[in-house]
């Protein structure tokens, strides 16, 4: 008889009283409990790539500057910011800001952080700030960012990660382990991390703008599935629930200890086809616009959002959100007409059915969008067949090339050339279809040199109406965030990047 | 004796080598570059090439495998790609939940599972007898995931008994320890107390039916002494080999059930990292689960040389 029973028990209570503790809150201030849809991952705001990261970022690292609830570029680590040409970008710091080890926030930190962006292995902003030529000192509190070339964008790329400055003492003596003790100049400073499980920041009480920090301690909870995530909520379990499920959005509402804040925002969903990436562009969908035009107008994008997500997104037609300055309120998600597209694929003279391969991610919600849009698409001459794969698969098939239609979002960028020129620009290191349009590429490039906003938002608004004639990508909607929370909170502020920002929250006892 | 154990100690060297090898392997034919998953929304080329040497990835595999292999005799697991936390801190964190999730559970399914199966093995075609196995039946055909939320639901949200999710370790508050793992490991208990009362049942008919509990009853013994002394104690050896089996799949992690209330054990850890294609959390996790099972194996040969005196010989 094997007994491996006991010796079992005895290694269990061996390693059980090995366990990990967690301080005690040092503050009567009240504590916040938010719920995250994932794990995030390294908290080092030069590897971070995860969305979730960036929520907890918003209360452990501010930046040189921030967006304001109307998507405007404002002050946070800056206390003022100056184009003094179109390659040149001069901050003027906030005095007497420090770290969370105590040292002073000042040129040189942001000088060392900047680099470290750029030079760092395996730095997750050196795409997003490449236009960056060097950091130049010209007093302690003045610094001075020097562009390789004229770019509108740099600056909305420092109201997120790469704006974060971090403390470059501790970066120095942590090296590669940083992400293990995060040090930066936000409103909470890092306790501890149990990975998968939970995330805990303590106030700190020398941040610079402590007046509106009315929390001692937040605690980030990662509870994946939307479900619990809302039972955590119901139960009172969790204060604040991020990405609430669009078909559990009733039972939010009709909970009296529970509100909602629902708001656009940046990101959106689409269909990407291959047009021109190596042998699987050779299809009637991937060859012919009219037929790609004839595929838009057969898919009702009302009615797809009302199916799967309970009406709660909204149809779109365009990379850019409503949310943003940039959005082209001339190109409208278009009405279903199925004779139309009918007549579109005679014109094209393509053999009907027209196959069409759709690759979708096998979540729940991706698989009934792919499902609604066979049935719909199958009216107009249409035979979709849904290919399943799981997301990093999906993405690799991408990059060989090996698809000819994919349902993929993107979480979007403040500034609408994160949303579209690497996706859409000749040889743009995520265009995987391969599209190529010489007047896109020109307006792309100009609106990265122009700074004028609404010189910008023209030429965004060419590329909008071409992308509809060429459909290198077939937008869908635009998605909205969905936050959960208690009737106690009060001061929370909504912002299309679907961050929490801590400064204003207040959590009634 | 000694020699039986060294022989049996040595084999568990190329066991585990092979299982290593076999891990590095299988991976490698997992659809999808980690580089890509690992940049994330930040696919450059650049960014790319850059993960690529900094992972060793643009190495051959055998290059690949060495490297990861020899640092992990000198005890160094690697680090996590993705949340960039060395992988036996990782370990480390998720073992004790684990173990004390899978004692739990374990404790829970053998008492409700073999009492039950005894009880309906007595009554055999009675009232009592179908009840244990239509309970049986239930706790088999359930899935964990709905039992789950069915449980969130009604003893969390409606009767606000436990807290719905989450955990604390025991060292910490072995109350509120107790608290957030008891409704886990009821669902995972559940199900394998199903297993164990079916077995037990059958184990117990056919023991009742033998000679020596003639001899029992004949003796005049009362029946649960009968029961209990003469026919348990030889009907649990299969019930017990089959617990030790059911033991040793809770201690690999329970996935869905992890998953259901948050708690941070190994079935999560290892499914997040093959979904992230963190390779090195991967290989550390099996490789350490597989070092778990070999060593309790080796631990219940001795034990059974220890208990049983003719093998001392062989």
């Amino acid at each position: 008889m094997r007994q491996p029973i006991l010796a079992t028990a005895l290694l269990a209570a061996t390693v059980l009283s090995a366990g990990v503790t967690t301080p005690l809150a040092a503050q009567d201030l009240p504590t916040l409990r938010i719920g995250l849809a994932d794990d995030a991952d390294a908290l080092d705001p030069t590897m971070a790539r995860s969305f979730v990261g960036r929520i907890v970022f918003a209360g452990l690292c501010d930046k040189l500057v921030d967006l304001d609830s109307n998507l405007k570029i404002i002050p946070q680590l800056a206390q003022s910011f100056e184009w003094t040409d179109s390659k040149t970008l001069v901050f003027k710091l906030r005095p007497g800001v420090k770290f969370h080890d105590g040292t002073d926030l000042d040129a040189a930190a942001v000088k060392y952080t900047m680099e470290r962006h750029l030079t760092m292995q395996g730095s997750g902003r050196r795409a997003e700030i490449s236009a960056l030529d060097h950091v130049e000192i010209v007093d302690p509190l003045t610094v001075k960012m020097v562009l390789k070339a004229p770019s509108a964008p740099f600056l909305a790329a420092l109201t997120d990660r790469a704006g974060m400055i971090i403390s470059p003492k501790a970066a120095e003596a942590a090296g590669k382990d940083f992400s293990q003790k995060p040090v930066c100049a936000g409103p909470f400073k890092f306790v501890e991390r149990v990975a998968q499980d939970h995330i805990t920041l303590d106030r700190f009480d020398g941040y610079w703008n402590a007046g509106a920090i009315k929390l001692g301690r937040i605690i980030y909870r990662t509870v994946t599935d939307p479900s619990v995530r809302l039972a955590n909520l119901q139960a009172g379990a969790l204060d604040m629930a991020e990405r609430i499920g669009p078909t559990d959005v009733d039972a939010v509402k009709k909970n009296a200890k529970l509100k909602l804040a629902v708001y656009d925002g940046l990101g959106y969903q689409g269909i990407t086809f291959n047009t021109n990436h190596g042998e699987r562009a050779k299809t009637p969908i991937g060859q012919s616009a009219l037929v790609r035009q004839a595929f838009s107008l057969a898919i009702d994008r009302t009615a797809l959002v009302q199916v799967v997500y309970a009406g709660m997104f909204t149809p779109s037609a365009q990379a850019v959100s409503s949310a943003s300055p940039f959005y082209a309120a001339d190109v409208p998600a278009p009405a279903r007409d199925v004779a139309a597209a009918r007549k579109l694929l005679a014109e094209a003279g393509v053999k009907l059915p027209v196959v069409v391969e759709l690759t979708v991610t096998n979540t729940a919600d991706q698989q009934q969008t792919g499902e609604v849009i066979q049935s719909m698409a199958a009216e107009a001459g249409f035979e979709v067949k849904v290919r399943t794969m799981e997301f990093a698969a999906s993405l690799d098939a991408d990059d060989r090339g090996d698809f000819s239609a994919h349902l993929i979002g993107w979480s979007g960028r403040a500034d609408a050339d994160g949303n579209l020129y690497v996706f859409v620009k000749s040889g743009g290191p995520q265009n995987v279809g391969g599209y190529s349009n010489k007047d896109v590429d020109g307006w792309l490039d100009e609106a990265r040199i122009v700074q004028d906003v609404a010189a910008r938002k023209a030429l965004y608004g060419k590329v909008a109406a071409q992308e509809v004639k060429d459909l290198p990508l077939m937008y869908l909607y635009i998605n909205k965030w969905i936050t959960g929370m208690s009737t106690k909170i009060e001061g929370y502020t909504p912002v299309a990047d679907g961050m929490i920002r801590p400064q204003g929250i207040t959590l009634a006892k | 004796m000694r020699g039986h154990l060294g022989i049996r100690i040595l084999q568990v060297i190329p066991t585990l080598l092979l299982v290593s090898i076999y891990v590095f392997c299988l991976q490698q034919l997992m659809p999808g570059d980690p580089a890509l998953v690992l940049a994330g929304e930040e696919r450059d080329p650049t960014v790319l090439a850059q993960i690529r040497a900094e992972l060793w990835l643009d190495r051959p595999l055998v290059i690949q495998y060495f490297h990861w292999i020899g640092n992990v005799l000198t005890g160094d697991f690697g680090f996590s790609w993705r949340i960039r936390q060395p992988v036996a801190m990782l370990i480390g964190q998720k073992l004790p939940v684990t173990l004390q999730l899978g004692t739990m559970a374990f404790i829970i399914a053998v008492s409700i599972g073999v009492p039950m199966g005894i009880i309906s093995a007595v009554n055999k075609n009675g009232f009592l007898d179908y009840l244990a196995n239509g309970i049986g039946l239930a706790g088999l055909s359930t899935p964990n995931f709905w039992l789950g939320i069915m449980l969130i639901l009604l003893i969390s949200v409606q009767l606000g008994w436990l807290p719905p999710s989450g955990y604390v370790p025991l060292s910490e508050d072995w109350r509120q320890s107790l608290a957030t793992t008891i409704m886990p490991a009821f669902v995972l208990g559940n199900a394998i107390a199903a297993v164990l009362m079916r077995h037990t049942r059958s184990a117990m008919l056919t023991a009742l039916e033998q000679d020596y509990v003639r001899t029992a009853r004949a003796k005049g013994l009362t029946e649960w002494v009968v029961v209990l002394r003469h026919a348990l104690r030889n009907a649990l050896v299969p019930v017990v080999t089959l617990g030790a089996l059911e033991l040793g799949t809770l201690l690999s992690g329970a996935v869905l059930t992890e998953q259901v209330f948050s708690v941070p054990g190994f079935g999560k850890l290892i499914v997040d990292a093959v979904f992230n294609r963190d390779y090195p959390v991967v290989q550390g996790v099996v490789l350490v689960t597989a070092t778990v099972y070999v060593s309790l194996n080796l631990i219940a040969d001795v034990l059974y040389v220890l208990i049983n005196p003719r093998l001392r010989g062989a």
